[in-house]
């Protein structure tokens, strides 16, 4: 039943996930398929190649019709059609943009194109329901690490981001340093639990004094290093306790940073989003520094962490409302800014 | 030709990149070949900045390519770690890119050596005897 609500119809394909989503006036989420939730091998009967666009190619209708089931909708009750118009890889962008926009054609329903990142924002609207802007926002994932300044549902001011390698991205491989395996997020925050944070001091970079910009790149290098070094000595290597001082140092920047930018904007809530947002060891110092300071801390559940859909289906409304709508020449980004 | 250059630290890298994008014409790959934390992302910064690009060059490992204009020269950026074999270059329509209007530097490029051009600068890099210093050999 549709009963009078604004209903969203939304895809992401800017990485390696093929993702589609029904959303009900931009915070009830019906229905959120993704493709690594969803057998397709056994659909396919093979392996799907994990990057190529021809994966999304392959996976969209099955993702769309597992979406539109789960939501008990048809394309009648389709009032929006958001999709991911960048940052991201422009062969995978395209598939999610092509389907889009030939389902706005077909259905002439607004086509709205969604900013990855602002995405991952919103993904805190849906779990919070009383969330609403002003606030700060830091997005930590794979491929991002930004501070951004919420004004308003539209109004978004990045003041920091990475000058290198993300936070994500710098767990991944130094998970492949030590051996942990793919995704190195995980791997690391479970491995780190039985180690001793403080066991290596591996250098924190902090940049220039006032900057809210972030760089891991020295941080990747340091680990080497060390065990590099470590193996010359012939000495065995204690992987949970570099995992946890490594952890350690990541977080003590991404706080850091993120509680310079909340006394610098004076705003009252923190906002935490992407995929790294599922660290426990980030998660818990973030709450002790926004307990200190009286300031209250937003996490999404996991499965809105990680790249879905549902999170640009709630981007698209808000955009929607603002009267930001775009047309069927809408192109794919690489780069994009918010 | 072989060229060998050992650098001590990111300062010296940084000028290595600045002088290695003076005379890059469009359609010239460059290839790199070094170990994770040997400054691959570095050098591709001090190239970026040789061209004249302003933007800030961060790690592609990610998105696979990242493009960046607004220099000389179109520069676009592959880290091509994550591929699983060459098939998915096509896929990626990297034919564009190599013989396009700009320079390609691409990190891990051992893993697609039968894609690179005949013309191909290959850039390896090799620990050096301390903590921050590396050897490279430029072939080209």
């Amino acid at each position: 039943m549709k009963d009078n609500k604004l209903i969203t119809l939304a895809f992401e394909t800017s990485c390696d996930e093929t993702s589609v989503a029904v959303v009900s006036n931009g915070r009830e989420v019906l229905s959120n398929a993704i493709s690594s939730q969803i057998d397709v091998h056994k659909v396919f009967g093979g392996v799907v190649p994990e990057i190529a666009s021809r994966h999304h190619l392959n996976n969209i209708n099955y993702v769309y019709d597992q979406a539109m089931k789960e939501a008990g909708l048809s394309l009648e009750d389709v009032d929006i059609i958001g999709v991911t118009n960048g940052p991201g890889l422009v062969g995978a962008l395209l598939i999610g943009i092509a389907t889009a926009k030939s389902f706005a054609l077909a259905t002439n329903k607004p086509l709205i194109g969604v900013h990855h990142i602002q995405g991952h924002i919103c993904a805190n609207y849906i779990e919070h329901k009383d969330l609403e802007p002003p606030f700060l926002a830091l997005i930590v994932s794979g491929g991002h690490t930004d501070l951004v300044n919420v004004k308003d549902y539209q109004e978004l001011e990045v003041l920091g981001c990475t000058r290198d390698d993300a936070a994500g991205e710098a767990f991944d491989k130094v998970a492949r340093v030590l051996g942990l395996g793919y995704p190195g997020g995980p791997k690391i925050d479970k491995i780190a639990k039985e180690g001793n944070p403080h066991a290596v001091e591996f250098k924190r970079t902090l940049l220039e004094k006032d900057s809210l910009d972030f760089s891991f790149s020295g941080l990747k290098t340091g680990v080497l290093n060390f065990v590099n070094s470590e193996k010359q000595k012939r000495k065995d290597i204690n992987v949970p306790d570099v995992a946890a001082s490594f952890q350690l140092a990541v977080v003590d920047v991404l706080v850091a940073k993120a509680m310079m930018a909340i006394s610098k904007t004076g705003h009252d809530k923190l906002v935490l989003a992407g995929g790294v947002a599922a660290n426990s060891l980030l998660r818990k110092m973030l709450k002790e520094a926004c307990d200190k300071e009286g300031i209250s801390l937003y996490y999404p559940s996991l499965e809105l962490c990680t790249d879905n859909a549902a999170m640009i289906g709630c981007a698209a409304y808000y955009k929607y409302k603002a009267g930001l709508v775009d047309d069927l020449y809408m192109d794919a980004y690489a780069t994009l800014s918010l | 030709m072989v060229e060998k250059f050992i650098s001590k630290n990111e300062k010296q890298t940084e000028e290595l990149g600045l002088r290695r994008a003076e005379g890059l014409k469009a359609d010239t790959v460059i290839a790199l070949i070094g170990d994770l934390g040997s400054g691959k992302t570095a050098l591709t910064k001090a190239i970026a900045k040789g061209l004249g690009i302003e933007q800030q060059v961060t790690s592609p490992t990610f998105t696979i390519i990242q493009e960046y204009s607004g220099g000389r020269l179109p520069l676009y950026h592959f880290d091509v770690y994550r591929l699983e074999d060459e098939e998915d270059m096509y896929e990626l329509g990297y034919e564009e890119y190599f013989y396009g209007d700009g320079v390609c530097v691409i990190e891990w490029a051992d893993q697609i050596k039968g894609l690179l051009p005949k013309n191909t600068i290959y850039i390896n890099i090799y620990y050096g005897s301390h903590e921050n210093e590396r050897i490279y050999t430029i072939e080209y």
